[in-house]
């Protein structure tokens, strides 16, 4: 079986992975194994969601990104900030504030990413009126979730809307504005200030589309340090004023839970969690749920506010971001002249780049791409399943008695590599002391079986 | 491959149990995603028969390279006149019942709909079976 051939932010560092399974117990596509004591990704069922991120304790799980220094290898350099990121700073630290530290450490321009949010929602409804088949139409804006409908429901690929998220859309507007004052396109990098690692997978390795107008990526956590040192240090000295104008209250909170839905016609629902995502999926594509024209749905809780990479409460974040909407007002959104020109005056040109193309959905649930042979491992795992304790314990290295089966059915495991099963070998005298020790050590790693023998004199 | 199923008449939270299970052996046997969806809507719409109606059921699944065959056995009331039950809109419910949104007597239809054969045979006062079978190359 081949585990590969997707690019994925998320990598596990063999140096200082302590194989404690934290991270394979949690994942919902069930995408990671232990072997020789440290964790293993199946590259082809990871969707990028994190949740692994979130639990490993020793932080052997890391989400790649660009080296800040990058930046400077463009001449201009736009900082492409999400709402999140704002969100992340106290009360006392206003926005102006943000964006004048985010220029003095080495952007030349700061540009909010949900500004594409003003062309994006038209388009959402004009899709949603030209293909009534796609109903329920499901969003485009959570990179973890498309790649979850890909891998887990095949048959719900069609329903995904085939637009750009606000992120594209906001790059292919400050691209085009940067290009038409003379600026070479070559001299321009944009980059994004990320709150999660599905975001990195996307713009790396864009779904429906060859490249991405976004030259590279910086993790939140690391601007949000850069930033916060600044604020803390700076006191009356010169700083950079910031020239761009406010977001709307639509643009400010679409990143949050429900922050798409009620911007789309007819009936729409917001789900955040990517359990709970998985859960209405699969009542979805059963037809147990119908008439709903719309799904935002999103792999965190709390969405983006609870992006991996995020610092602060995702509570909180929510709070402050609906509490800066509450502070716009048009009247006070005053256009400087210097500052980048109002999205919507590029409207023509973005819709006509705003469609993305065909997603294909790449199943990781079929045992094998024949169907006759499909079901002679079908059969042999059901037969394994018999044997087996269904405790799901994990002591295997697989997270549940249906993982060992099927990976024994695709030759990745034996049926020794149960606990249960050993005990019976050795008790029937078919495995030796030394061999169930070795099957464990190869499982676990040298370290964890040694752990007791070593010890003197209890 | 043989598989069966148990449905429990009136348990509506245990409903469509079978179906998903259904679902999920066929995406493992890497069945075309639109094929499977019509099987698992069909058999959904079966299974919620008979919970809605029947004292019990058993689902008898046959899946071979060619064709999904289901079979629905049910013991409950059975179905008085099987032509009129596969008009759409057709139901048993009464007109007030269905002023309320009762019965809106699209399951058959639907079932219809969404398989390559469909064959209701039925006892009134015993029980109904459903057959219903899906080619997978056509």
């Amino acid at each position: 079986m081949e585990h590969s051939n997707f690019h994925h932010a998320l990598k596990i560092r063999e140096d200082l992975c302590i194989g404690c399974s934290h991270c394979m117990n949690v994942c919902p596509t069930e995408a990671i194994r232990v072997k020789n004591g440290k964790s293993v990704l199946y590259g082809d069922r990871c969707v990028d969601c994190g949740e692994c991120f979130r639990v490993c304790p020793v932080s052997a799980i890391i989400i790649d990104h660009d080296d800040f220094n990058y930046i400077f290898d463009y001449k201009y350099r736009v900082a492409l900030v999400p709402a999140v990121f704002t969100g992340q700073f106290p009360e006392d630290i206003s926005l102006r504030q943000i964006y004048s530290v985010i220029m003095d450490i080495g952007f030349t321009h700061v540009y909010e990413v949900e500004n594409g949010v003003e062309v994006l929602a038209e388009a959402i409804n004009e899709v949603a009126a030209k293909h009534p088949e796609k109903k329920p139409l499901i969003s485009s804006f959570c990179p973890a979730i498309v790649r979850l409908i890909q891998v887990k429901f095949p048959s719900l690929v069609e329903n995904i809307m085939l637009l750009k998220p606000p992120l594209d859309i906001s790059a292919l507007h400050i691209r085009k504005e940067l290009t038409s004052k003379g600026i070479p396109e070559e001299e321009t990098g944009i980059f994004y200030v990320t709150p999660c690692a599905a975001k990195i997978a996307a713009i790396k390795d864009p779904v429906g589309e060859k490249s991405s107008a976004i030259t590279g990526v910086i993790n939140m956590d690391i601007l949000f340090n850069k930033v916060y040192r600044q604020v803390k240090q700076k006191n009356n000295q010169l700083c950079t004023l910031p020239v761009e104008g406010m977001m709307s209250k639509k643009a400010t909170c679409w990143s949050l839970t429900n922050g798409e839905a009620p911007y789309v016609k007819g009936r729409s629902l917001a789900i955040d969690e990517i359990k709970n995502v998985i859960d209405f999926l699969e009542r979805l594509e059963n037809e147990e749920v119908s008439d709903i024209d719309f799904l935002e749905l999103r792999a965190c809780d709390e969405s983006c506010a609870g992006g991996v990479l995020t610092i602060s409460n995702r509570f909180l974040t929510a709070e402050r971001l609906r509490n800066h909407a509450e502070d716009y007002h048009p009247n006070l959104d005053v256009q400087h002249p210097d500052a980048t020109p109002k999205i919507i005056e590029n409207k023509e040109y973005l819709m006509q780049h705003i469609e993305i193309g065909e997603i294909k959905p790449r199943s990781m649930m079929k045992l094998d791409e024949n169907m006759a042979e499909a079901m002679k491992k079908m059969e042999k795992v059901n037969r394994i399943m018999q044997l087996l304790p269904m405790v799901d314990c994990g002591i295997c290295g697989a997270p549940s008695c249906q993982a060992l089966a099927q990976d024994i059915a695709q030759g990745e495991a034996t049926i020794k590599n149960c606990i249960f099963i050993q005990k019976i070998l050795e008790q029937r005298g078919e495995l030796s002391l030394d061999e169930s020790i070795q099957i464990m050590q190869d499982i676990w790693g040298f370290g964890k079986t040694n752990k007791y023998r070593d010890l003197k004199g209890i | 491959m043989h598989f069966e199923f148990n449905v429990e008449g009136g348990n509506f939270s245990k409903a469509g149990t079978a179906s998903s299970q259904l679902k999920k052996i066929l995406k493992q046997l890497n069945v075309d995603p639109r094929i499977v969806k019509r099987v698992v809507v069909a058999l959904y719409e079966a299974e919620v028969n008979i919970v809605a109606h029947a004292f019990s059921g058993t689902i008898y699944i046959d899946i071979d390279t060619e064709k999904i065959e289901i079979k629905l056995v049910d013991e409950g009331p059975g179905i008085p006149d099987i032509e009129l039950a596969m008009q759409q809109g057709y139901s048993t419910a009464s007109p007030e019942v269905r002023e309320m949104g009762f019965g809106a007597g699209m399951g058959l239809p639907n079932m219809k709909n969404n398989t390559d054969r469909l064959l209701v045979t039925s006892e009134v006062g015993k029980g109904t079976t459903v057959e219903m079978t899906t080619y997978l190359n056509s």
